[in-house]
């Protein structure tokens, strides 16, 4: 019987607690979904053709050749986006651009300098050591995970 | 001149998808990176990243798909060459110069600067 009693209670509270949510969902803004996109389009297209910049830059003065120039290509991205991060430039960014500058391997740089920078306080190694993957980390599980799987599956069906 | 506005168009054409995946289906940044890395490792697997490569340039690998495509990339090739043992041996060849950048300049970051905000 109590039980029962209970029930109907919870009923009842959901029911609220739904009416209040639809309610609310009315009056909640609506992310500008349009406006984030053209801004993610901007400023990660942005970043890339200053990659291929800073690529073409690297073949033509240094003689790397297409393939080979990747490396300090991705290195230099690397070192401005931790440069600006620590300044504090990147995360501004970040919050204009969205996945713009989350996407490109400089916000992985970002993800990595800025857990560095902030958990400095907690000590160079459990604090420094144990946060840079805090956020990147998932790239680095999931990207290894799937390279290996794919790769697995591949080797299995060609060499089988 | 060209091939800095394809490298353009197709960059942010990759961080639209991921901007999608941040408003419309919800998901948190580590998600969408986890996803872009784990499909940037697919698509090399059935040999679609190098042709968007060999096109776009820059818009191809500076995006975060890039790394998993060169994860791919290095455990593929020490496979064929050396076995199946290549396939962890190798994963980390063709990234090595982005994870260890990474790793170096945010530790000296953390000690020259200091959190903002």
């Amino acid at each position: 019987m109590a039980s029962s009693v209970n029930t109907r209670k919870q009923n009842r509270l959901a029911k609220a607690q739904k009416e209040y949510s639809e309610r609310a969902a009315k009056y909640k803004p609506k992310p500008p979904y349009l406006t984030n996109i053209v801004k993610a389009f901007l400023v990660g297209g942005a970043i890339c053709a200053f990659g291929q910049l800073v690529s073409d830059f690297y073949i033509r003065v240094f003689g790397f050749t297409k393939e080979t120039a990747g490396n300090p290509t991705v290195a230099t991205l690397i070192f401005l986006a931790v440069l600006f991060t620590g300044l504090g430039i990147y995360d501004k960014l970040g919050q204009f651009a969205g996945a713009g500058s989350a996407v490109p391997v400089t916000g992985f740089a970002n993800s990595m300098s800025s857990a560095a920078i902030e958990h400095r306080a907690e000590g160079l190694v459990l604090g420094v050591g144990g946060n840079m993957f805090k956020l990147a980390g998932g790239v680095i599980v999931y990207g290894v995970v799937a390279a290996l799987v794919v790769s697995l599956i591949k080797w299995i069906i060609i060499k089988v | 001149m060209g091939q800095v506005m394809i490298a353009f168009l197709v960059g942010g054409a990759i961080c639209v998808i991921g901007q999608v995946l941040l408003d419309f289906v919800k998901l948190t940044p580590a998600h969408v990176m986890s996803i872009l890395v784990a499909s940037g490792a697919i698509l090399d697997g059935l040999g679609l990243y190098d042709p968007l490569i060999d096109f776009a340039g820059a818009g191809a690998t500076v995006p975060i798909t890039s790394f998993g495509h060169a994860l791919y990339h290095g455990a593929w090739q020490e496979a064929e060459r050396d076995g199946l043992i290549g396939l962890i041996t190798g994963i980390f060849e063709v990234p090595s110069a982005g994870i260890s950048a990474a790793i170096v300049f945010s530790f000296f970051a953390s000690l020259i600067f200091r959190p903002k905000g």
